[in-house]
């Protein structure tokens, strides 16, 4: 187990690199410490798998370290930096048993046959692969393979970290749920480091303790789910974050005071000193915009039943907004009032939470 | 416009893909067809475009016969889960070439297709080839192409899967503006409840090749005829249980009973199965007098705003989703609420009675 650090990594896939776009990442910065369960979250060709292989070793940084407990194995090849890796489609030796799959790496290091018998086991409980360990490997279905995928990571105990790319691909849709869940199991109980990257917010927030969200090759911020949610720094991580995502409504500051359509919005981070020339938003999650008579007068354009809860879509002026009510409340008419929760308000400048 | 299906099966030698199955759907919002993998989804899209002939029954389009029909005559569109494009042409004459084969004029193609590549915002690409857009923008391709040619049936298997998760949520809001004003039947196939939910209209729920219920799709969301419907239109999984109804009460073990009250008081004596969505059991009670049970936490799963806990009671394995953040620790036993006013019961059949 190790504590892993990204220092100065940039990376581009051309060979002469000019403009920022030609960069896949752009300067970052990470630590990631022992026994973490992180996410890398984003959109497609928001760098992540990139960032991946460069701590895998699968890809060499453009510039940069990659260190492993203060160690620099920025030149050290994939097989040497004691990791484990699940893909997205699972790699099982087909032929061999599901006991054999497991075995496998343990063989190879030459641990001795009782102590194999030992970890295979184990493995194979926490898994429930136990009533499968004679089978070969062939007939199980994506998500039993991709159990063996991650448990040659598992029987290991040399592993610094285990990652994850895109693993529920695969995973018949009705049967991700359940491997979700395990995965975050077995973190609970193993307490490995495991780096988990998707696209997927609610496979990125269950799983992880600490989610990295990335946007165009950058971290735009580091938190825990909680965090991220309830205090975005970001319009993006508001907006990508939460289903549906942060409403984000273009406002005017004027003599301190945040006006939204014209109406007074009080909110959780007023303006300290002037903000010319800065783009201004507020950002408000759908969770945290109430009906109100007195309220923003909004029109009503549709009311979706999303089976626990119903989501309003309303529109004020050339702004689109969300908000949810409770399965059983009552329905709006075609114009109703809105109010925003103040401690969930917050204005953005430039897109940026402003602190 | 309707399209029928009377009695349609589908087998391949001694199985049968389809069993017989009878239905009706309008030209009026979307028609979903919400089932696990295997279900018979695209089987059934299948039959229903004339890419493959049921075995028996027939298939009627606004009052024709057209089993046997091919699907080249049918003036069908379909848009596949992996974006199909022709990769060696541009995203214009991707969108175009539906009606270059019905030799429209060249003037005509221009127009609708800029109209069309407005609609589903790609008109900047235009110029470009699939292999040069993000997966979403190639989605938008072939939405497009399949949009523009004003067909009578609209077929969509599971084409926002292969999507990224937020750009599944736009294209999903997009999707019934663009549908808004066609004169076509649209069947969309599924396995995400949510999709049904968001996306409206009628939903028909199919297992194993049997079509458990159809109707709008509140209704068969909110009473389902059998528990498979149910089960099928729930993520996370429906959580049930044997229960037995005596006198005024209804028992789930030694230490969880409640009161049966309203329609369910009238049931008959007996044994039944319990439904209970997840979101209507809660670490936090609703009510003084709430009915509980008490749980013991495998995991815990905080995602932003929502909680959802995996729990046993005695030989029950249920799930419980909240609203709000609620850490409970791994293997402690808590009290969860039950909101026994909205629970489901169905009969030794799966039928629902209350």
């Amino acid at each position: 187990m190790a504590k892993i650090s990204l220092e100065n990594i940039k990376h581009s896939y051309l060979k002469r690199p000019r403009a920022p776009e030609d960069w896949a990442l752009k300067k970052l910065d990470l630590e990631w410490t022992d026994g973490g369960a992180y996410a890398l979250l984003g959109p497609s060709g928001c760098g992540k798998t990139t960032l991946l292989n460069i701590i895998s070793g699968l890809v060499r940084p453009t510039e940069g370290r990659v260190l492993f407990d203060g160690i620099d194995l920025t030149e050290r090849p994939t097989d040497r930096r004691h990791i484990a890796q699940v893909f997205q489609f699972p790699v099982v030796y087909d032929t061999m048993t599901v006991w054999e799959n497991l075995a496998f790496p343990l063989r190879n290091r030459g641990l001795p046959a009782a102590e194999i018998e030992g970890k295979v086991q184990a493995i194979a409980q926490m898994l429930d692969l136990t009533e499968m360990l004679q089978r070969r490997a062939a007939g199980l279905t994506a998500d039993g393979k991709q159990k063996i995928s991650l448990g040659r990571g598992l029987v290991r105990s040399d592993v610094n970290v285990i990652m994850f790319d895109e693993p529920l691909t695969v995973i018949d849709p009705h049967l991700k749920w359940q491997l979700r869940s395990k995965l975050k199991e077995l973190h609970q109980r193993t307490r490995r480091t495991m780096i988990y990257v998707t696209h997927d917010q609610t496979e990125a927030l269950t799983f992880a303790e600490t989610v990295v969200v990335m946007h165009e090759g950058t971290v735009v911020q580091v938190g825990s789910p909680v965090e991220l949610f309830e205090r975005p720094r970001h319009t993006f991580v508001g907006h990508f974050i939460g289903s549906p995502g942060m409403n984000v409504l273009p406002c005017e500051v004027s003599n301190g005071a945040v006006l939204f359509a014209g109406q007074r919005v009080d909110v959780e981070n007023p303006p300290t000193a002037p903000l010319n020339g800065r783009h201004t938003e507020i950002g408000v999650r759908p969770e945290f915009v109430g009906l109100d008579q007195q309220g923003i007068p909004v029109k009503i354009i549709k009311v979706s039943d999303a089976g626990r809860y119903r989501i309003v879509e309303a529109r004020c002026g050339e702004s689109h907004l969300k908000l949810l009510l409770e399965e059983g409340a009552a329905l709006p008419g075609s114009s109703a009032g809105v109010r925003f929760d103040r401690s969930h308000t917050r204005l953005y400048a430039d897109s940026q939470l402003l602190e | 416009m309707t399209l029928e299906l009377r009695n349609v099966v589908k087998s391949v030698g001694a199985e049968t893909h389809i069993h017989a199955t009878n239905l009706r759907l309008a030209r009026q919002g979307f028609n979903m067809l919400l089932g696990t993998t295997l279900a018979g989804k695209t089987t059934l899209m299948q039959l229903m475009a004339g890419l493959e002939q049921p075995s028996r029954g027939e298939v009627w389009f606004d009052g024709k016969n057209v089993t046997g029909v091919p699907v080249q005559k049918r003036n069908v569109s379909m848009v596949y889960q992996q974006f199909i494009n022709y990769p060696n042409l541009s995203v214009f004459e991707n969108i175009a070439s539906p009606l270059r084969v019905a030799r429209l004029s060249q003037a005509e193609i221009k127009a609708r297709v800029h109209r069309i590549a407005e609609l589903v915002r790609i008109a900047p690409m235009l110029a470009r080839r699939p292999s040069e857009l993000s997966g979403g923008q190639q989605q938008r391709t072939a939405l497009a192409r399949a949009l523009v040619k004003d067909a009578d049936l609209v077929l969509l298997d599971e084409p926002l899967a292969n999507l990224d998760f937020k750009l599944r949520e736009e294209l999903r809001d997009e999707l019934p503006k663009l549908f808004a004003n066609r004169h076509s039947v649209v069947v969309f196939a599924t396995t995400d409840p949510m999709d049904a939910l968001l996306l409206g209209g009628h939903t028909v729920t199919l297992r194993q090749g049997r079509v458990t219920q159809f109707g709008p799709t509140a209704q068969v969301y909110h009473r389902p005829a059998d528990l498979l419907t149910a089960q099928v239109f729930s993520n996370p999984p429906i959580n049930t249980a044997r229960v037995s109804k005596r006198g005024g009460h209804m028992v789930l073990s030694n230490t969880v009973q409640w009161l049966a009250q309203g329609a369910v008081r009238e049931l008959p004596d007996g044994t039944y199965v319990v439904g209970i969505r997840p979101h209507h059991i809660s670490p936090v009670a609703n009510g003084p007098a709430a009915t509980h049970v008490d749980g013991k936490v495998q995991i815990t799963e905080l995602s932003g705003s929502e909680s959802t806990i995996h729990f046993e009671h005695g030989s029950l394995h249920w799930v419980s989703q909240s609203h709000g953040i609620h850490a409970v620790e791994v293997g402690t036993t808590i009290k969860l609420y039950i909101d026994v006013e909205r629970c489901m019961y169905f009969d030794a059949e799966g039928k629902l009675v209350a």
